[in-house]
């Protein structure tokens, strides 16, 4: 398959791989940004390939994990209303809310439906105009603006039974937020390819200033990580700090500007809850104004959500690079993918499940 | 002038009375002529080859069949009744001999439809050699079935000597495949029309019993023989690896993925090796046995892509572990529960 079998050719990765052992002297902690790269990394056992003194830590970019509790009790409660199709991505149903999660609910007799796009979801709302059609609209820039663009499209149809229950957030915030603390570790980010070839990159050398922390633009193959890695740690060992772009064959500076319009038409930057991390401010977009009609969380008005994080979870710490899944002490005992006691376990994104999967202790 | 309904299953077609009568004369006995079923008793009477009266043991096994939707390219829920049982027999190393067909219709079927099924039945059955010889049909009301559920079991005779199954698995054995994997999966799913692009894939559902028989007059001390089905390619590799209490060693370079099959893969975010397959066979035997394993695979019809993809070790035993494309290792797990589409 062109534009894919050649970033995952094995003499190619190898050959870039003894490129950059010769190139670093010391030990250097970086951070991919992206669950999708995590997976990856892991997938093709690129972790055991890199010289030991390169350690990868993993970020936060699985949607599902960071969605906040209280915003998934609320979607859980949505979707065991009676008149109601609760429209998701696949990955959001196995994720734990405090009581139970949506393929509980679909086997005690709820409407869900696991949609590609949140275009489909606008027109099952238009086959069923006698149901409450709701998309659980969460994700990180990548989904913004097919999301932005169900509730555009069916503002177009005159739809009054579509709504979406927005969960978007972005990246740059959360770096701010891990490059912030006291505890940070990361000296180095590969930022999230997808992310980027909808944002582009120009969100990004501010930080990297601020912070003087080196970065580039990575993508999903295993030859795109190595490069990804080689860019980063070559800054790092020149001492030089820039953002470069290791993805170019997706992503530009300026981004999708199409896209981002289609976001800033439909949303506005607002505070969000990090499940396991914490409030951010301005950390996410959520609906405009003249969209409230759409909003599910208005329409439906949920309250009384108390949420129950299990206590041995350590998520929050996973998804900040500040600890390893295998450092958790219930990793594969009481916290499995059969019994998932945070989302990370659960996502086909998330850090715990992929070291499960893959066999990483 | 009274209805004869003539065009779709209704109620009064699993009554027992005239009706049924009707529909087993103008659908099922057309195709299924074998001698058991026109004794037109309760049960049949079945004659056993005539080694087996001295030696060897009885395969049975059955099987339910629901497809959404009922023809896919490649097959039918017809087709795919009669492998499913053909093979699970043929897996014990037994030469599968006679199946028996349940069918749950539900009302409002069009009988055309089910002419077609059976005829596949009767088409795939004459090509394994398998004689059709019992049958039921059930009615059930409007929304209780999907359209129509097919049981089969199935019956074979194993010729003493053949000692095969998950256990028997042993460290230095070779681990082969008969062709590629995940045609069958993404075959159904596409032709479901809910992914919004089509592909050209056709399911690979085919009887075994030939291409297995070939295999074990090639290789006499083949170890395992396993469908990789339902969990694909990966979950029975990890069935076979705790049944035989030893690690399975997969090589992903070497696994034959068909290009649309990946494709549709990497745009739904699955992995070939847990996607569904209806006719392929995972083939284990002594590494001295298995260049003629593999050349009697490539000699038959459904075993042309054939190919070597991993060996079995010692340690750590009841792990399947992948040396991925790229030269690193990595345990191959199974799936937690449902294979779920990506979000981005």
């Amino acid at each position: 398959m062109r534009f894919v079998d050649e970033f995952r050719d094995g003499e190619l990765v190898q050959k870039r791989l003894t490129d950059l052992r010769h190139l670093v002297t010391r030990p250097w902690t970086l951070m991919e940004i992206c669950g999708g790269q995590t997976h990856a990394i892991l997938q093709y056992g690129l972790d055991e390939l890199l010289p030991p003194e390169i350690e990868l830590v993993h970020g936060p970019g699985c949607p599902v994990c960071v969605t906040s509790l209280e915003l998934i009790d609320k979607g859980l409660a949505i979707a065991s209303q009676p008149g109601v199709i609760f429209c998701s991505f696949g990955d959001m149903l196995r994720v734990p809310g405090s009581h139970n999660d949506l393929f509980s609910i679909r086997a005690q007799g709820g409407q869900i439906r696991v949609v590609y796009s949140p275009l489909d979801a606008v027109k099952i709302a238009q086959e069923n105009p006698d149901k409450q059609v709701v998309f659980f609209a969460i994700g990180f820039e990548t989904t913004a603006p097919a999301n932005a663009m169900s509730v555009l499209q069916a503002k177009g149809l005159g739809l009054k039974n579509y709504s979406v229950l927005v969960s978007q957030v972005c990246v740059p915030p959360a770096m701010h937020a891990i490059l912030g603390s006291p505890e940070n570790r990361v000296q180095g980010f590969l930022t999230a390819g997808h992310v980027c070839a909808v944002m582009g990159y120009w969100e990004y050398p501010p930080i990297a200033e601020k912070y003087r922390v080196p970065m580039a633009v990575t993508g999903f193959e295993p030859l795109d990580l190595v490069e990804g890695i080689f860019m980063t740690v070559q800054q790092l060992e020149a001492g030089k700090v820039d953002v470069l772009n290791a993805y170019s064959r997706a992503v530009t500076r300026e981004g999708n500007t199409a896209a981002q319009a289609i976001i800033n038409r439909v949303f506005e930057p607002v505070d969000r809850n990090w499940r396991g991390i914490g409030r951010i401010p301005l950390s996410g977009w959520g609906l405009r104004s003249e969209y409230s009609a759409f909003d599910a969380d208005k329409r439906f008005g949920v309250s009384g959500i108390q949420t129950r994080e299990s206590p041995l979870c350590i998520a929050g710490q996973v998804l900040q690079g500040l600890k390893k899944p295998s450092d958790c002490p219930v990793f594969g005992l009481q916290c499995t993918p059969r019994t998932p006691l945070g989302a990370p376990m659960v996502s086909s994104e998330g850090a715990c499940a992929a070291y499960y999967r893959y066999g990483k202790k | 002038m009274p209805l004869r309904h003539d065009d779709q299953i209704v109620i009064g077609h699993g009554s027992g009375g005239r009706m049924t009568q009707e529909l087993i004369q103008r659908v099922f006995m057309p195709h299924f002529s074998s001698p058991g079923l026109l004794q037109g008793n309760d049960f049949a009477a079945l004659g056993l080859p005539l080694e087996a009266q001295f030696q060897g043991q009885l395969s049975i096994s059955t099987d339910m069949h629901i497809v959404s939707p009922l023809f896919f390219p490649g097959g039918d829920i017809g087709r795919l009744a009669v492998c499913g049982t053909v093979n699970d027999v043929a897996m014990s190393g037994a030469r599968p001999l006679y199946l028996t067909a349940g069918f749950i219709l539900e009302e409002g079927l069009p009988i055309q439809l089910l002419d077609r099924v059976v005829m596949s039945m009767q088409q795939v059955a004459e090509e394994a050699g398998v004689q059709i010889v019992a049958g039921d049909t059930k009615v059930v009301e409007k929304g209780k079935a999907d359209q129509l559920f097919i049981n089969t079991a199935g019956i074979g005779w194993t010729p003493a000597g053949r000692n095969i199954g998950g256990a028997q698995a042993r460290p230095g054995d070779v681990v082969l495949i008969s062709g590629a994997v995940g045609d069958h999966g993404i075959a159904v799913l596409t032709a479901r029309g809910e992914l919004g692009f089509e592909t050209d894939v056709q399911s690979d559902v085919a009887p075994l019993n030939h291409l297995i028989e070939a295999v074990i007059e090639a290789a006499p001390h083949t170890h395992v023989l396993r469908d990789p089905t339902r969990g694909g390619l990966a979950t029975t590799l990890n069935e076979i690896a705790l049944q035989s209490r030893t690690a399975i060693w997969v090589d992903e370079k070497s696994v034959i993925v068909h290009p649309s099959v990946r494709a549709a893969c990497e745009m739904l975010g699955f992995d070939p090796l847990y996607v569904a397959n209806e006719g392929k066979v995972i083939v284990i035997v002594p590494a001295a046995e298995a260049d003629a394993a593999l050349t009697a695979m490539r000699a038959q019809p459904y075993g042309a892509e054939a190919v070597a993809i991993g060996y079995v070790e010692a340690a750590p035993a009841g792990r399947v572990l992948l040396r991925t494309l790229i030269g690193g290792t990595r345990l191959l797990d199974v799936l937690a529960g449902e294979m779920l589409p990506r979000i981005c």
